[in-house]
């Protein structure tokens, strides 16, 4: 049974209320989740009156896997090129993956990569100019990366996000957030911008009429407090510029990480953080599954748990499956787990304009 | 929906029709908050769990049920059967621990007669006197009482003496004609298993009850089988826990359909809760849900997790991606994370 104090703060929510920090935590902390899912589901019925669930066909690009950063909870990066299996992509495969992205009706190129000491600006205008000549959207560099690239290349944020988006840069991923509360990020990524730099990077694009996601990567080493001060952050700058389009938690993939010995989230606690951010976000319409750290089958129960996106088909995915979680949903899968959900499936673009 | 929350609130009886319309919903949060509702008005914060061993004697069966992907023909490359030295072997594996329970099934092989399983049963029960017997589905029963010429009281009256004490709820499939002439035409059907079951009862031997869900039923057929088995125990009083089997298509004849949705899974289990209204337990077999499902499903109306198990072999076969057994520790942390209480059970649900 939830207490008076918890059911004043669900209620809130519905009422278009805003729930403040405290309350946020009081709910991670104390709530029943079925009740969390009950109010989630309530207010996402009342952001997204249709029942449909979106979802986008992109393919993820992992232009280089060389990086200086060093982050302890990533599977993914080698940190010098002449590590085995250290790659920077060539224009002959990256030509091909495209190709095969178009023919299956793909959008989108989610394009992210390394912080490769090797590239400098022109390396990354080239890049994004060169996908440009297939005439297909780029959502790419998440904050880590625009601000090495700035500081590389001594420009401001904003010229450089200028620069980038002459060249074809159409959006941003929220990546590289983790969560961003520097106590946590000194310890778990200290060669990557602050908690600061990467919300200045998302204002600057925000400014500049770049739409971006957010996300944020829990189940580390972090405290609920800190799960909560991510997500303030975050509805702070939506308040500011309305520029996120979406918010998409994951878990911590430990496997074949430096953390390998943290404990893996599990579902119910994925799913519990996922309605509270539903709860959380008034001003962040769209909230999207993980599919890719949570399999087909909480998948699709989130859809009950606040989220109204099923993400991306994402015909390649690189970074977590190298830390062990290789699956892969094909679009003809996502589309049934969303039917059989009662929902119905609809392709978007990365602005959730919808293709009806 | 309204009208049955209030019936559920009020603890008024569901009919026919509201299992239809909670079949019907797709509202798994509403429907998954009222069965925890009922788990809840009855146990509060516990889940039950029991320190259990499974032991399946033979894999030789002649019903050829479409969903079995576990049976084998006596000549085909790993059929078994186990001799008394396996089954000590098998035993002796867990002397160790505090096993409370043996789960025994099996194929119907009919090179075994009915002095293997009378002396089985005895031999388990020498070896382990604490802990109890829980043997032999209705269809076994009804095998033995074929291959002996006895009748099923006698049947019932021998094992007893040999050390049954009570017996799972396996075999039911879908209490239905249409299933039974479709899936498992070999195997008794509704009527007698009903029969057996009910002569359990009145003999004193508790059982549980199944459903296997997941192939060609329609809602209409599961709804049946809850209000069929609703009405026995009105009768008897004799059944102990109720436990939705979900249907693993692997390496079975019914591979080409689909696995049940999750969504499916924990609407079985949070119908079940609120349908069977004399039923004291709902089960989430962790073994065919697998770990998380189960840990979820605990949120939905099922109130126990099964147990350690040991070394699964049925479900296993037909591709079931869950551990073959887990340690006491491990069920334990999954009930606790889900913010409820372990509780360490008997195979009578005596908390120990």
């Amino acid at each position: 049974m939830k207490s008076k104090k918890i059911e004043k703060i669900l209620t809130k929510s519905l009422q278009n209320i805003r729930i403040d920090k405290e309350e946020a935590l009081e709910l991670l902390n104390e709530a029943e989740l079925l009740d969390l899912a009950h109010y989630a589901n309530e207010k996402r019925k009342a952001l997204h009156k249709k029942k449909i669930v979106t979802f986008v066909i992109d393919r993820n690009i992992n232009y280089t896997n060389i990086c200086k950063s060093g982050c302890l909870f990533c599977a993914f990066y080698k940190s010098n090129k002449e590590e085995k299996g250290a790659y920077l992509i060539s224009k002959e495969e990256l030509s091909k993956k495209i190709e095969e992205t178009k023919d299956l009706k793909g959008t989108q190129i989610l394009l992210q990569g390394g912080i490769n000491p090797d590239l400098d600006l022109d390396y990354y205008l080239n890049l994004l100019k060169f996908i440009k000549t297939f005439n297909i959207h780029i959502h790419g560099f998440s904050p880590p990366e625009i601000f090495s690239i700035s500081q590389k290349s001594n420009l401001t944020i904003s010229e450089t996000l200028e620069k980038l988006i002459d060249a074809g840069l159409g959006s941003i991923p929220g990546g590289g957030a983790e969560i961003l509360v520097d106590k946590i990020r000194e310890k778990i990524s200290p060669g990557k911008c602050n908690s600061q730099e990467w919300l200045n990077v998302m204002e600057e694009a925000h400014k500049l009429g770049l739409k971006t996601s957010a996300t944020m990567m829990f189940g580390h080493i972090e405290s609920n407090e800190d799960i909560i001060s991510h997500l303030d952050k975050l509805r702070n700058l939506q308040d500011k510029t309305g520029g996120f389009t979406a918010f998409i938690p994951w878990t911590f993939q430990p496997k074949n990480t430096k953390l390998d010995n943290v404990i893996k989230k599990s579902p119910l606690e994925y799913l519990r953080v996922l309605s509270i951010s539903r709860l959380f976000f008034d001003n962040i319409k769209n909230i999207q599954t993980s599919w890719v750290t949570q399999k087909d089958k909480i998948a699709q129960l989130s859809l009950f748990f606040g989220a109204n996106d099923f993400g991306s088909t994402m015909i390649e995915e690189n970074v977590v499956r190298s830390a062990g979680v290789s699956y892969m949903l094909p679009k003809e899968k996502i589309v049934s787990l969303i039917k059989e959900a009662g929902f119905k499936p609809v392709q978007r673009d990365c602005f959730y304009n919808l293709f009806e | 929906m309204k009208n049955i929350e209030k019936k559920v609130k009020n603890d008024e009886r569901l009919n026919l029709e509201d299992c239809l319309k909670l079949y019907e919903s797709d509202d798994i949060i509403k429907i998954g908050m009222l069965a925890d509702f009922v788990k809840k008005r009855r146990y509060g914060k516990k889940v039950f769990y029991v320190y259990n061993q499974h032991l399946n004697y033979t894999n030789i069966c002649f019903n050829k049920c479409l969903f079995c992907a576990y049976s084998k023909d006596k000549t085909q490359e790993g059929a078994y059967t186990f001799s008394f030295e396996d089954i000590e072997k098998e035993l002796k594996k867990t002397k160790d621990y505090p096993i409370k329970e043996y789960h025994i099934v099996g194929g119907l092989n009919k090179d075994i007669e009915f002095d293997y399983y009378f002396d089985m049963l005895k031999l388990v029960k020498k070896t382990n006197p604490e802990a109890t017997i829980k043997a032999f589905t209705a269809v076994e029963i009804d095998h033995l009482s074929k291959i002996s010429n006895l009748s099923i009281d006698t049947i019932f009256d021998k094992l007893k003496e040999a050390g049954l004490e009570m017996m799972p709820g396996g075999g039911a499939e879908i209490l239905n004609d249409r299933i039974h002439n479709k899936l498992f035409p070999k195997k008794i059907g509704k009527g007698r298993w009903l029969e057996i079951v009910k002569k359990a009862h009145l003999k004193g031997i508790r059982t549980n009850a199944t459903m296997l869900y997941g192939h060609i039923e329609t809602k209409e057929e599961k709804a049946e089988h809850l209000m069929t088995l609703r009405c026995l125990q009105d009768e008897t009083g004799g059944f102990t826990a109720f436990i939705p089997l979900k249907f693993h298509p692997k390496n079975t004849k019914l591979s080409h359909i689909n696995e049940s949705s999750i969504l499916e899974d924990l609407k079985n289990i949070s119908i079940s809760r609120l349908v069977l209204d004399n039923f004291d337990h709902i089960k989430a077999y962790w073994i065919m849900l697998g770990e998380y499902v189960a840990q979820i499903a605990l949120l939905f109306g099922a109130d126990d997790l099964d147990g350690t198990i040991i070394e699964e072999k049925i479900t296993h076969t037909a591709g079931a991606m869950s551990q073959k057994g887990l340690t006491k520790q491990k069920l334990e942390n999954l009930i606790k994370k889900a913010g409820l209480i372990p509780t360490m059970r008997d195979s009578f649900y005596n908390e120990i």
